[in-house]
């Protein structure tokens, strides 16, 4: 801890002027008064957001962690039962391991393939010379398109039988696999359909990329620097501070992971979510693509435990803060600052 | 600066907002409606009614409502259509003054009546002589829980086995199967295969979770017992499952296995289009609900098909002639501000034989009340005629509602999937393992 220490210099006056008089004889407020008064000012302009955050973070979270130790069927009082909704994830649930493995399936694979697909697309964006405009239009493209219709039109596209990919893979001799019909190929795509979408990411690469300095790579290169190193040691250091972005949000994204894999599961199966109830047509395949979220999901909504659903989203928040602070804290070796 | 006064400002606001929220969630809230000594001569204000129909269905709705509001022109009906179960139970947890909510799923009776969100019904029936005999007792049983009756029936689904009259002749059957056994062996002479193995017709497909099949639906051929009256399941105790899953399994070995009945399954048209695979002929029989004679109706007019109840299996042969039941149900929200319209509204839909029959022609499901069924102004074809037998036939079935909604039949499905696939070895030790799944979810449900 450093310790400031009054110059040396002339004593102070023992007698101090009042408060209210300068020195100079000029009438001033006193500092804590002032402080005050800028405290007030702070407070009230970061009032409307403090109370947002109140409302719309704290309070929920509050809530749910005191819902985690109750039943509660959204209704009624909750009803306190100590830890026996934290009991049921630990010895009850069959399906929590299985939603638990896919979800980190698609954290660990999704997600690095992903931002790799969007920078290397990003990669060969930045070089092109004519119609980049247009290319980079027709990768953003698919990212626009709301998942539900994007994840309908995908299942459609690798249909096992008809589908226009199985059929001209056929035509070349191969036979294609159940896309999003075999337990063994619906999460790869998924990461497929992942990849199809990724012009929000890329365009953000694209941006960082487009932004390093073309003399650091000249310099580089007058040092000897082959193509590999000029990646390595100048592009990367620079877009680190996206690529984490990218990943930070990646892992959240997937720990949530709920929309497309629903989809998926209600179109293969030939149904629609509408008139059947939603958390029964969820992780067909055999549970391959059932994630933590739709676990979370079907267990308040369809089964009515709402206290467990709780217990749920609790731990999901404890291992998302958890992860993003391993993230942060493995990327920081990568910074720029701490690489100068 | 004086970090502290504002971090003890924010801890004092957490504070409040966290002792706030546990004391508004520690309220009862208000009472729930109750029904007048009387019925009201008159009906005056407003009704909010939800429902989750939508498009054609939604209007067949509204000229219903239509109805009902010339007859009272005090009354006004805000209709809130294409809400689904999980909305309007939001909604209602939330105060919203939701008078009539029409649900689709049975299965969420049970956590209606038991969480208080359908106010319970009985005193109105009593008071105005409502006659409950008009309804099956399998309805009634799927309407009311824990002895709480919070929802009425509004129509029926009801389950049974469609089979395309062509394709049968063609292979010399001129009746449908009885029994599961003639099932199997129709569904392997109706099958037909590609150069490379592959199935390119099905008599019937085998694979649980394919459309309408379902351990519900095909339930009623082994009496398939569900939950006990404690509520604990049944399903492991209950023999016929067990016969059940033995002959969907030697089926799936006949028509050449879990892999290749995969492959045809993953090349189904979607459900309610006209790429259904019994509409287009890709399978010869299928298990569907009354409602697709309607879609056949609009999308394949030329399909000639005939329906009949579901076969029943070796040694439950009385069951021959029962069905699967579900259907809609309609109810008070607890915070209803207009509860005697409400009521009168329900009734009118739900037990007014004009009513019923107009619902019915107009959705194609099946009328609630004996009087409608045998109303001649309903309009009955020979198929869906099937199905008015089937719904009142006293060995029908239905999923019975539960505190815990539909998870023991979610529970069932996921170890029928894995049996299917083969994966399971042991089916007593399978069906054990279902019961005690069950009884766990069950549990934490009621709070231990």
């Amino acid at each position: 801890m450093t310790v400031h220490r009054a110059p040396a210099g002339p004593a102070r006056p023992t007698v101090r002027p009042s408060p209210a008089t300068s020195v100079a004889g000029e009438s001033r407020r006193p500092p804590s008064a002032m402080r005050r008064r800028r405290a007030l000012v702070a407070f009230g302009l970061l009032g409307p957001s403090l109370l947002g955050m109140i409302v719309f973070f704290v309070y929920p979270l509050v809530m749910t962690v005191y819902y985690s130790f109750t039943t509660f069927d959204l209704s009624n009082s909750p009803r306190w039962n100590d830890f026996a909704n934290w009991r049921f994830i630990v010895e009850s649930d069959p399906l929590i391991g299985t939603a638990t493995r896919n979800t980190l399936w698609f954290i660990v694979i999704m997600v690095p393939v992903r931002i790799l697909g969007a920078m290397a697309v990003a990669w060969v964006l930045s070089r092109v010379k004519r119609g980049s405009g247009l290319l980079r239009t027709v990768y953003y493209l698919p990212a626009l398109i709301p998942p539900v219709a994007s994840t309908i039109a995908y299942v459609f596209l690798l249909n096992p039988q008809n589908g226009p990919l199985n059929v001209l893979l056929k035509r070349l001799g191969i036979h294609g696999p159940g896309w999003f019909t075999d337990p063994s190929w619906s999460r790869p795509s998924l990461t497929f359909l992942s990849l199809w979408v990724l012009g929000d990411v890329m365009i953000i690469l694209l941006a960082s990329l487009l932004d390093v300095p073309t003399e650091q790579y000249e310099a580089a290169q007058l040092d000897g620097a082959n193509g590999w190193q000029r990646f390595w040691y100048v592009t990367l250091p620079h877009m680190t501070p996206i690529l984490m972005f990218s990943l930070v949000t990646g892992v959240i994204g997937a720990l949530k992971y709920f929309t497309e894999p629903a989809v998926a599961s209600a179109t293969a199966q030939g149904k629609s979510a509408v008139g059947a109830g939603t958390s029964t047509l969820l992780g067909w395949p055999d549970n391959s693509t059932l994630t933590y979220g739709q676990l979370l999901y079907a267990k308040a909504f369809g089964a009515n435990l709402f206290g467990y659903g709780s217990a749920l989203a609790v731990l999901l928040f404890i291992v998302t803060a958890a992860l993003l602070v391993v993230v942060l804290r493995r990327f920081k070796a990568f910074t720029p600052e701490v690489a100068r | 600066m004086r970090p502290h006064a504002s971090r003890r400002t924010l801890l004092v606001a957490a504070s409040i907002a966290a002792v706030a929220a546990l004391t508004a969630c520690g309220s009862g809230g208000s009472a729930a409606p109750t029904a007048a000594a009387a019925a009201p001569s008159t009906l005056t204000g407003t009704v909010h009614f939800w429902h989750f129909f939508a498009d054609r269905e939604a209007a067949v709705i509204q000229s219903a409502v239509d109805t009902f509001v010339a007859a009272h022109p005090g009354l006004k009906v805000e209709v809130t259509a294409g809400q689904d179960d999980q909305k309007m139970r939001q909604a209602i947890s939330a105060g919203q003054p939701i008078d009539v909510g029409l649900s689709y799923s049975t299965d969420q009776v049970g956590t209606l009546c038991s969480s208080g969100d359908f106010i319970d019904l009985s005193d109105y029936i009593k008071r105005d002589g409502v006659d409950l005999t008009q309804i099956p007792e399998t309805v009634l049983s799927y309407t009311a829980f824990d002895g709480v009756r919070c929802t009425m029936p509004a129509l029926a689904d009801v389950y049974g086995l469609y089979y395309n009259t062509d394709l049968l002749a063609a292979a010399g059957y001129t009746a449908p199967p009885k029994t599961l056994d003639e099932l199997a062996d129709m569904a392997v002479a109706l099958t037909t295969y590609n150069g490379d193995g592959s199935i390119k017709t099905l008599g019937f497909m085998p694979l649980l979770g394919y459309y309408e099949n379902a351990e519900s639906h095909w339930g009623p051929a082994v009496d398939g017992a569900w939950l006990n009256k404690d509520g604990t399941s049944a399903i492991g105790a209950s023999p016929g499952w067990k016969a059940l899953l033995e002959w969907q399994k030697g089926l799936i070995d006949r028509l050449g296995g879990y892999a290749k009945l995969s492959e045809f399954q993953a090349a189904l048209g979607q459900e309610f289009s006209a790429e259904n695979d019994f509409q287009t002929g890709r399978v010869a029989m299928n298990v569907d609900g009354e409602y697709r004679t309607a879609f056949i109706a609009d999308q394949a007019p030329d399909l000639h098909y005939g329906t009949a109840p579901f076969p029943a299996a070796k040694g439950y042969e009385k069951q021959y002639g029962a069905g699967y039941i579900t259907g809609n149900i309609v109810g008070i929200g607890k915070g209803s501000t207009n509860p005697e319209a409400a009521w009168a509204l329900i009734k009118y839909l739900t037990t007014d034989p004009a009513a019923q029959v107009a619902l019915s022609n107009g959705l194609k499901n099946v009328p609630t009340v004996h009087s409608a069924i045998t109303d001649p102004s309903l309009e009955v074809s020979d198929q869906f005629g099937t199905f008015l037998t089937i719904f009142e036939n006293p060995a029908s079935q239905t999923t019975p509602p539960a505190r815990i909604g539909p998870e023991y039949q979610t529970i069932f499905g996921t170890h029928t999937q894995k049996w299917q696939a083969g994966e399971v070895s042991d089916l007593t030790a399978m069906l054990d393992q279902v019961d005690s799944e069950i009884d766990a979810a069950t549990k934490l449900q009621a709070g231990s």
